[in-house]
């Protein structure tokens, strides 16, 4: 039978989140931080979806293949897919916020390279 | 020496997610609460979409909260963005929009799926308590729409003023029948305010359906002024 899904899947976002972790540990430009950032927020996304998993579970929409009275035993659990939604939500509020404030860096010092904005640096 | 630490922390989160992933069996039974959720939103509220309608009537303060944020990042990025906008960005915006002409196969490619892009998102956001979807994945969807529509031809301008107006208008909405549900029904948000109609029909589940459209109007003109925002 090999690996659960759920096992897959928490591996995968674990994986993104490291990927993004090492993208913004390694590199200088800016622009590339902040896609470190949105591969973390993705990888988080993943694992708490996987969280949501119940062996043998199909999505909790009540249609052919699944009717009222199996809902609450042949479902996955709803809560962590309702709860993403919103993590998606201020991940991409977050990703936008950062997007203009690296456009307005790069308006104060004509680059993207993090090493240029000192001031803030300990 | 700062690799070496970048590498040294990676590991160690890697350790810490290792052991998680390790620990973790897969669950073979649910929580109560979302075995209240399976079988009470079906009955309850008449929405086939589990997820849908835990997101619009059980969790609908928090999603009303959801669309404040994407308002705020609208309003922050164009105060943000905007405010050097008359100095120098006209000649640079003629400029760079003469040397980025679109290729012919972006034009004709977009005339032909943005109807469709469009008529997708539509659907989507309908379709919210049927089957997968809702209003903020349709309003994504309309907006990507618009991101191509911008592509296409750079000249487009989108009007700031109808955009604001339909979403504020869409966000009175919102509230006014999240205010409707304290006085006709349980509480606020709460969709009974309209009869729940046949099971698994587009118009059924109460005011779920209403609340999705309003907020796929909403979603989408936010995320184009965004989307325009980030456009010189």
């Amino acid at each position: 039978m090999g690996l659960p899904v759920s096992q897959i899947l928490l591996v995968t976002g674990f994986c993104l989140i490291l990927i993004g972790l090492a993208g913004i540990f390694v590199h200088r430009n800016i622009l590339r931080i902040i896609i470190g950032f949105s591969l973390i927020d993705t990888g988080i996304h993943v694992v708490m979806v996987a969280t949501g998993y119940v062996t043998g579970g199909t999505a909790p929409i009540i249609d052919a293949a699944l009717d009222k009275a199996n809902a609450a035993t042949n479902a996955v659990d709803p809560i962590p897919s309702a709860l993403v939604v919103t993590a998606i939500v201020i991940g991409f509020s977050v990703t936008a916020i950062m997007l203009s404030f690296a456009i307005r860096l790069y308006d104060a010092r004509k680059t993207l390279d993090i090493d240029a904005f000192t001031e803030s640096k300990w | 020496m700062k690799r070496v630490f970048a590498i040294v922390a990676v590991l160690m989160f890697a350790a810490i997610f290792f052991g998680l992933v390790r620990g973790y069996s897969e669950r073979q039974t649910r929580s109560p609460l979302a075995e209240y959720y399976l079988t009470q939103v079906p009955r309850e509220l008449g929405a086939p979409n589990v997820v849908t309608g835990i997101l619009i009537t059980y969790r609908g303060f928090d999603t009303l909260g959801e669309v404040a944020v994407l308002f705020m990042v609208a309003a922050s990025v164009g105060v943000l963005l905007a405010s050097k906008s008359g100095e120098n960005t006209q000649v640079t915006n003629a400029a760079s929009i003469d040397e980025s002409e679109p290729s012919e196969l972006v034009r004709t490619g977009a005339e032909v799926i943005l109807p469709l892009i469009f008529l997708f998102g539509a659907y989507v956001i309908m379709n919210g308590h049927l089957s997968a979807g809702g209003g903020f994945q349709g309003g994504a969807v309309v907006a990507s729409g618009v991101m191509l529509l911008m592509l296409a031809s750079p000249a487009t301008q989108l009007h700031h003023g109808f955009l604001s107006v339909t979403e504020s208008l869409a966000g009175v909405l919102y509230v006014s029948i999240g205010i409707l549900g304290i006085v006709f029904a349980d509480g606020f948000l709460d969709s009974h305010i309209l009869p729940l109609g046949t099971f698994g029909t587009l118009l059924s589940a109460g005011a779920i359906p209403l609340i999705s459209a309003l907020l796929g109007i909403k979603v989408g003109a936010e995320l184009s002024v965004v989307i325009d925002r980030f456009r010189r």
